[in-house]
């Protein structure tokens, strides 16, 4: 097994016009749209990079990250940390779905949780939230909604199936919607100084 | 429903010396309870970790059977007490809600573990419903995460105390226009709609968390991200040891 910086020295003369980065332990490839190349190359080059095992999404505030581990069951090796950045506005990167099956629900769990969209994924939809839900849970600023404090929209689902919901609860998702605000969990502290 | 003891009105003294002599005194509330009481058939369904442990309770050594609550059943149709055991996600609500307006009456619910009382460890989370009893009526509610099978024993006999309680000519599901089905909530763009149902459970007028436990520390985790260009902190092992204590003062 080469080390990381070999690794990346081999890829870079395969594939002329990738940059990568050595981030830690892991390789950070600088251009989004290089990413089926270079995976192509993992997995048919004598790298033989054969097993995708993860599809991670993370995030950093400034930007979005998509991790890829790779591991080559041929040869017992890896793994090979590979990372993606995105912007956080309209992240898009190229999906691997083709190259790799398995990379499919990973992919789609991906976009659940942080909407990064996979361009190439042949069937992108939410998979563990359901259709309709708005917003991307585990990205740093999502803001949760407050469970105890109904909103008009409760109210009005309630009185529509026929319960009769108390005066104050009703008084202040009034006063809620008049104000045009939803009701919000705590907001996350602010950071302690390091 | 309040709790009362159902006494019999034959003295007690004088009922144990007629059993002596093999003359059994009961009433008929007493008899039907009793039946009730010794078959009440839970329903066969785990949610989480929770569930492993009423799977415990089940199996030889702590044997629920000796309650006579052996036979779980996988049909809401045939069960009378349904364990709510796990977490109950966003998305399982509206199957719990269903599966207990598909029980026939008499019905009772249990709920084991901190999860499907309020939510558990995953209390803050956006993909965790904080408590089941937002939606339909519990009967006792079991703490712990999960609660040993011992524990789940003792809810079994408190609930048993609730229907040796019962009477029937006041029981609920014998009057007239009894209304225990719930509606079923829907999925919403943030979370469940409605988020819970003010006939069944309102809102704490206390903050008992932040009673009991004061304001939350805001750490700030979720407006901080680590910076990869820098080195790894060193894990917490690596730290400095404490100095060591002075030497004795030589006597
Ligand atoms: S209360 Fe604890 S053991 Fe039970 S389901 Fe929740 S996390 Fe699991």
């Amino acid at each position: 097994m080469l080390s990381t910086a070999d690794l990346k020295t081999k890829i870079e003369a395969a594939i002329p016009g990738t940059t990568l980065k050595l981030v830690r332990e892991s390789l950070l490839l600088e251009n989004p749209n290089d990413l089926l190349k270079v995976a192509r190359f993992l997995k048919e080059s004598d790298l033989g990079l054969d097993y995708l095992s993860s599809v991670t999404g993370a995030d950093y505030l400034t930007y979005l990250e998509s991790v890829y581990h790779f591991y080559s069951m041929a040869q017992k090796s890896g793994p090979v940390v590979l990372r993606v950045r995105t912007d956080r506005q309209n992240p898009q990167i190229p999906s691997l779905t083709a190259l790799y099956r398995g990379a499919e629900f990973q992919e789609r769990e991906a976009y659940d949780m942080y909407g990064i969209v996979y361009e190439g994924h042949p069937d992108l939809r939410r998979v563990f939230m359901w259709e309709g839900f708005e917003g991307w849970p585990m990205r740093k600023d999502y803001q949760q909604e407050d469970s105890e404090t109904l909103e008009m929209a409760d109210v009005a689902w309630l009185e529509n199936q026929g319960v009769k919901v108390p005066e104050p609860i009703k008084a202040k998702a009034e006063e809620l919607e008049k104000q045009g605000k939803r009701a919000l969990a705590q907001k996350p502290g602010q950071p302690e100084p390091q | 429903m309040a709790f009362s003891p159902n006494a019999s009105q034959v003295d007690d003294g004088l009922k144990s010396e007629l059993a002596k002599k093999g003359i059994v005194v009961t009433t008929l509330n007493q008899l039907y309870n009793w039946g009730r009481r010794s078959s009440i058939w839970p329903m066969q369904f785990g949610l989480a970790c929770c569930a492993i442990e009423m799977i415990a309770t089940a199996c030889a050594r702590y044997d629920i059977a000796r309650f006579g609550a052996e036979l779980f059943r996988p049909s809401p149709r045939q069960s009378d007490l349904m364990i709510v055991a796990g977490t109950v996600t966003k998305k399982m609500a509206p199957q719990v809600v269903r599966l207990y307006n598909q029980m026939a009456e008499p019905k009772y619910v249990i709920t084991m573990g901190a999860c499907s009382i309020a939510g558990g460890p995953f209390i803050d989370g956006y993909n965790v419903l904080r408590g089941i009893d937002r939606y339909i009526p519990i009967d006792v509610h079991l703490p712990g995460c999960p609660p040993r099978p011992e524990a789940l024993l003792y809810g079994l006999m408190e609930l048993q105390r609730k229907i040796d309680g019962q009477e029937i000519e006041t029981t609920e599901w014998y009057q007239k226009g009894l209304k225990r089905e719930y509606p079923i909530p829907d999925f919403g763009p943030h979370g469940l709609i409605p988020k819970f149902n003010p006939e069944v459970w309102n809102p704490r007028e206390t903050e008992n968390r932040k009673e009991r436990y004061g304001e939350p520390i805001l750490i700030g985790r979720k407006d901080k991200a680590p910076n990869l260009d820098l080195p790894p902190a060193p894990p917490r092992s690596a730290a400095p040891a404490p100095a060591a204590p002075p030497p004795e003062p030589a006597s």
